[in-house]
Order: structure tokens, then C-alpha cells, then sequence
């Protein structure tokens, strides 16, 4: 067993006495893990962001009544004919309601379901939003404030105006941005809902809604769950949107279905309503991890090429080591922890110098009208990728080491000794 | 006398394939016995070197047996020649081979620290002690770099003895040398063959060195043609 000690000494002593060449490799390692670790925290941040943005309000599980024709049609009811083929031409959907049936019952069912963090209900109108002598199609959504606000990061996308000022005045309405720039209209000032059925209700403007979608802004209202009620001129258990929130987002797609046949409904779940997202997400991963490894590759052929030269220069002390006894893999060592030393240095230093460009990114102004809660560049810090880089940082250099490493343990002693 | 066998050639042939095929060594069999002075003599080219490559086990592509101190050497792992060489056999080059980058002291240490049967602080003690044996303790923490050749040749032998080996060999070790130096280094080595019973095995062109030793073995064209007075002339 060599005594590792000695080892490390002729490391130390090679690496110091080439310091110039050591530090520009390690720099090269610090480029490539530093490079890795903004990228990564910005694009993850990005990804975060962007989730939160769709993800975090949206439910997990939609449940609606949309308005479909029958499946089933009468002349399938009928047994005498089921062994036919039977062909009905031109099918329209029924005239319906957009209520849920029994939406109360739903509701609580769900809230005892363990598997449910929250429900919250929704009452949809279509309306006109009308202001001197303009007058706009929209859609006011009736909602209960709070329970958004707790399930929904619903606050989060109330520019003026707060949730709780809704809650607090039942002719309140929170207007959608776009409506309100349309309509030049302002927090405090009065607007006027007419209804598809003819009613007309006056309403104060408590707050403004900005979602970033200007499709959703141009369009949609807040107001509360009971105004939306008395819109529509039905009573509380006028409920035309369930949202539910999990626990466990995986779970979504199964209890979507089993809600769906049971009660004989709508119910759609996150994944498939924002399956586009996961792929932007994947996309920009796979983009941190393509440049990231590029840089890295770069940086291994820098130490590839030093350690060569290291090697080249080094032939004498390699023939005296094994001559007086050290054996080949005590050489590969030599060299390999040479490697490593300056994948570890060099890789430490990218980490704190990624570190201290995230944070300054994280404090760059930011604003856009599209994100109204973002102020600074998202930045994600989570410290997995920390360990991420170190590992690349240790494994891309072990790699460059090896080959030269390799060669240096079969360096005949009696060709360096005859060539003297 | 003592007779005991330290190393033993038995027929050695090595052969060169560059540029063409080259009988170098024609069955080299020979002793040296514990205590004993030899050294080898011969015109430049004859395979004097290359005879010492494979006794001190660097070089394995040879034909023939090598045992040291009884033991079959011929045919042990890269690893266990490894330590064969740091245990067994002290080598001093005609060139002072030591790393220069570390202090005089460092150098010596260096066979002693990969042995690792001693502590560092054992290893450094006797370093110190073999340094003053060869009168140039002052040295030790100097850079090997920054002495002269015939102090980095006692460095080299001060090395060889860090873990009291069986058998010094030297490739021309006074080749660089001045003769007042040279006998210096010659000095050093009789007093350890007779003091320690170490063997000496000494390639050099140096006749007067030659001359003051135990026996001269004679090579012509990579053969021995003569084993010196102490063992009669034979072919096996
Ligand atoms: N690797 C090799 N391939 C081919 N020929 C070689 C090789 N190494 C040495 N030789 C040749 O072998 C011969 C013997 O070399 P060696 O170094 O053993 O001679 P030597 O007796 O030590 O000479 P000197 O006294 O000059 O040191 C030389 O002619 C040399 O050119
Ligand atoms: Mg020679």
C-alpha cells in the first residue's frame, strides 16, 4: 500500500512549480461550471416562472358541463335495433344549460375526498361591459375571493386593487386590464354589466386584473360568486365551473376520469390542458445542458492538453519515480490527482462565481406588462444543481486525466534514462 | 569469505528488433555475492547499460533467469518488480537523476516514503542519517536544482541506501565526476560493502576505479569475456 501522502506531495510540488498552466486550467473549469450554473439557475428560474404563471392557477381538475351532442342517441335505446347499423345524419347538440347538476353535493364530496387540498366554485356569465356609450363582449366570473386567493396565487395577478375589497363589496367588480384600458376606466370609477338575458347591473371598480394573456385580460371580470348568481338570476346552487386543487398533481389524470363517469361530466385534468408547457421546459433544459457540456468539453480538452505537456515535461521525475520503486499506478495517480485538483479548485470557484452572477441577475429590473408580478429576473437557486456542476466539474476533469494519466503509467523508464 | 549469492544471471539474451533484429546480450550468466565489490568494464556500445537495465528489473524483455537474494525475479508483475527496486536495489545513475523541484533531504526520502514501513518522521531521521554518512547533511534542504554534480551524486547514492538494499548498482556513477570526487564516491562505496555487507555491482570506463575493486567482469560485444580472478572462467 503506498502511503498516499507521498503522493499528494510530488502533486502539489508538480502543480505549484507550473502554477501559470495550472490556474488556466482550472479557469477553464470555472468557466464551464460557472457558465453551467447561471444558465441553469436563470433557464430553471425561467421554467418556474413560467409554470407558476399557467400551472400554479390552474386546477388541477377542471369540471364543467360543455355542451356536446348525445352520444346516445333515441334509436340506440331502442333494443329491437341494436343489432343494426344505424346512421343519424346531422346531429346537434340539445339545448342546455351550463350549470353543473347538483354541483353543491359535488362540491362537498370532493372536500372529503383525501386526495383534495381545495375546492373552489365558479359561476360564469356572459355579459356586456358597457361605460358611456361603448360597449364591450366579456365574461364575468363569479368567484369566492379568498378561497382563490388561498388555491390560486389569485392575488398575484390583481394589479391595483386588492381580493379582499371584492369580498367586502358585493357590487364590486375586479376588471379585467384590457377591458379596462379599452374602456378607459379606472380603480374607484363605476361600470355597467347588461346581461344575454336584458338586466343591467351598475358595479364599482375595486380592483384591476391582470392575468399576462391579454386574450384572458381582454375579456375576463371578477366579481363575487353571489353578484354573478344574482346576474344570471339563479340562486347559490348556479355553479358552472369546479375547481380542485391536489395534493398530488400526478393524480389528476386518474380522478379526472373517475369524476367524468361518475358524474357524467366534464372533468379535465392539467396535464391535458397544458401539456405545451412541459415541452418549453424540457426544451430550455435540454439547451442548459447542451452548452453547459460543450463548455465543459472545452475546458476538458484544456486540462487534456496541459496535462500532456505536464507529462511531456515531466519525464525525467516519472523515470526516477520508477526506478527508485514507484509503480505505474502510482504515477496514473500522480497525474490523475493533478486532474482532479484542478477540477475541484477550478470547479468550486465556477460555483461561487455562478453563485454571485445569479444573485446579480436576480436583482436585474425586469418588467413587463405581460408578467405584472415579476419585478427582477427570475432566478432559481436550488442547490441540486450546485452538486450537479461539482459532479461534472470532478467527472469531466477525471476524464481529461485519465488519457494522459494512462500514458504516463507506461512510460518506460530505461527509453527516458537511455536518452539522457 | 562469504559466498552467499546475492544476485544471479542465469543465461541471459536480450535482443534489439529497431532498426533490425540485434543479438545485444549473448547469454550473460553470472553471481555477485553479498559483500561483494564488482564492476563491469568494456568498450562503449558493448551492452553494459543495457545489462543493468534488466538486473535492476526496469527492463523485463529478456531472455534468460535473474534471481535476487534466492528469489526468482524473472517473470513477476510490473508491481511487484515496483517494489523489488524501492526495497531491494539501490540505482545511481551516471546522470544525477533527482526531482528537482524538491530539497535535497525530500529526494532521499523519497524510496523511504513510498516503502511506508517507517514513519515519516523515521523515514526523515534516516535520511538525515545517510546524508551525514556522505558528509553533506548542510545540503539537505536545499533544492536539488541548486547543488553541484558531485553533491547530487552523493545525493543519489544517499538515496540508493534509504532502505538499506542488497545490492547498489551504478551506470558510470564517477562518469561526471573529477578524480578527487571520484574517489570520494569510491570511498563511500567500499566503506558500505565492507562496514554494511552491501554488493556492489559499478558499470565504469574509470580503470583506476575499476582496478580498487573486488573483481572486474569484462564484456566484448554483449558478452562477458572475462569474470575476474574470484570465479573461474565458464561457460555453462
Ligand atoms: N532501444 C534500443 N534499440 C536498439 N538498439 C539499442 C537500444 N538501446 C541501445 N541500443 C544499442 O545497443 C548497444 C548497446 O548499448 P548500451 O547502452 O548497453 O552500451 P554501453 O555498453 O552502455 O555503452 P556506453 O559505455 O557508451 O554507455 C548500442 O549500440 C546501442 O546503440
Ligand atoms: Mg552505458
Amino acid at each position: 500500500m503506498t502511503d498516499l501522502s507521498i503522493i499528494m506531495d510530488i502533486t502539489r510540488t508538480h502543480l505549484s512549480s507550473r502554477l501559470k498552466q495550472s490556474v488556466i486550467a482550472a479557469l477553464g473549469v470555472t468557466f464551464g461550471i460557472g457558465s453551467y450554473i447561471i444558465l441553469v439557475s436563470f433557464m430553471t428560474g425561467l421554467n418556474v416562472m413560467l409554470d407558476g404563471l399557467v400551472l400554479n392557477r390552474t386546477p388541477h381538475i377542471h369540471i364543467y358541463n360543455e355542451i356536446t351532442p348525445s352520444e346516445i342517441q333515441p334509436i340506440d335505446r331502442v333494443e329491437d335495433w341494436t343489432e343494426t347499423f344505424n346512421v343519424v345524419r346531422s346531429v346537434k347538440p340539445k339545448e342546455s344549460i351550463e350549470r353543473i347538476h347538483n354541483a353543491l353535493p359535488l362540491m362537498t364530496s370532493l372536500r372529503k375526498d383525501e386526495r383534495v387540498r381545495g375546492v373552489t366554485s365558479w359561476a360564469s356569465a356572459r355579459v356586456f361591459y358597457l361605460a358611456g356609450s361603448n360597449q364591450l363582449t366579456g365574461m364575468v366570473n363569479g368567484i369566492e375571493a379568498l378561497e382563490e386567493v388561498k388555491l390560486f396565487n389569485f392575488g398575484d395577478y390583481i394589479v391595483e386593487g386588492s381580493p379582499a375589497d371584492l369580498v367586502k363589496n358585493n357590487n364590486g367588480i375586479l376588471l379585467g386590464a384590457g377591458v379596462a384600458k379599452k374602456l378607459s376606466l379606472g380603480l374607484g370609477d363605476k361600470i355597467q354589466l347588461s346581461t344575454v338575458a336584458g338586466g343591467i347591473l351598475p358595479l364599482k371598480i375595486v380592483g384591476i386584473y391582470q392575468s399576462g394573456l391579454a386574450d384572458v385580460d381582454n375579456v375576463q371580470s371578477f366579481v363575487n360568486l353571489t353578484t354573478a348568481q344574482q346576474l344570471n338570476g339563479e340562486g347559490s346552487n348556479y355553479i358552472t365551473d369546479i375547481n380542485v386543487k391536489l395534493f398530488d398533481m400526478e393524480e389528476a389524470p386518474v380522478m379526472a376520469r373517475q369524476i367524468s363517469k361518475d358524474h357524467d361530466i366534464t372533468a379535465k385534468d392539467i396535464q391535458d390542458a397544458n401539456a405545451q408547457f412541459e415541452t418549453g421546459s424540457q426544451i430550455r433544459n435540454l439547451i442548459t445542458y447542451a452548452v453547459s457540456i460543450t463548455l465543459l468539453i472545452v475546458a476538458g480538452f484544456g486540462i487534456y492538453n496541459i496535462l500532456n505537456m505536464f507529462i511531456y515535461e515531466k519525464m525525467n521525475d516519472i523515470a526516477i519515480l520508477k526506478a527508485t520503486g514507484f509503480s505505474g499506478g502510482d504515477v496514473r495517480s500522480i497525474f490523475i490527482s493533478q486532474a482532479l485538483i484542478i477540477g475541484i479548485l477550478g470547479g468550486i470557484l465556477g460555483l461561487i462565481v455562478g453563485f454571485f452572477v445569479s444573485v446579480l441577475i436576480s436583482h436585474t429590473p425586469f418588467e413587463t406588462e405581460a408578467l405584472p408580478t415579476i419585478k427582477t429576473y427570475p432566478v432559481n437557486f436550488d442547490g441540486a444543481y450546485y452538486i450537479i456542476g461539482m459532479t461534472f466539474a470532478l467527472l469531466s476533469t477525471f476524464l481529461a486525466g485519465y488519457l494522459p494519466a494512462r500514458k504516463a503509467q507506461y512510460i518506460d523508464p530505461v527509453d527516458i534514462i537511455r536518452g539522457q | 569469505m562469504n559466498k552467499e549469492k546475492v544476485l544471479e544471471a542465469r543465461h541471459i539474451n536480450k535482443y534489439f528488433t529497431e532498426p533490425v533484429r540485434f543479438h545485444m546480450l549473448k547469454d550473460i550468466d553470472f553471481n555477485v555475492n553479498r559483500g561483494e565489490f564488482v564492476s563491469i568494464m568494456g568498450k562503449s556500445g558493448c551492452g553494459k547499460s543495457t545489462l543493468l537495465y534488466i538486473l535492476s528489473t526496469m527492463d523485463t524483455a529478456y531472455e534468460g533467469e535473474l534471481d535476487l537474494n534466492g528469489r526468482k525475479l524473472t517473470g513477476l508483475s510490473a508491481e511487484e518488480l515496483a517494489y523489488v527496486r524501492n526495497k531491494e536495489i539501490g540505482f545511481v545513475f551516471q546522470f544525477h537523476y533527482l526531482l528537482p523541484e524538491f530539497t535535497v533531504l525530500e529526494n532521499v526520502m523519497l524510496p523511504g516514503r513510498k516503502l511506508a514501513v517507517k514513519s515519516r518522521q523515521e523515514v526523515e531521521h534516516d535520511a538525515m542519517e545517510k546524508l551525514k554518512l556522505l558528509e553533506i547533511e548542510q545540503l539537505a534542504l536545499k533544492h536539488a536544482s541548486r547543488i553541484s554534480g558531485g553533491e547530487k551524486q552523493r545525493v543519489a547514492i544517499a538515496r540508493a541506501l534509504i532502505n538499506e538494499p542488497s545490492i547498489i548498482m551504478g551506470d558510470e556513477p564517477t562518469g561526471n565526476l573529477d578524480s578527487r570526487n571520484a574517489d570520494i564516491v569510491f570511498s563511500i562505496f567500499r566503506e558500505l560493502c565492507t562496514t554494511k555487507n552491501l554488493s556492489m555491482l559499478i558499470v565504469t570506463h574509470d580503470l583506476d576505479f575499476a582496478e580498487k575493486t573486488d573483481r572486474i567482469i569484462e564484456m566484448a560485444d554483449g558478452s562477458i569475456i572475462n569474470h575476474g580472478h574470484q570465479e573461474p572462467f565458464n561457460y555453462s
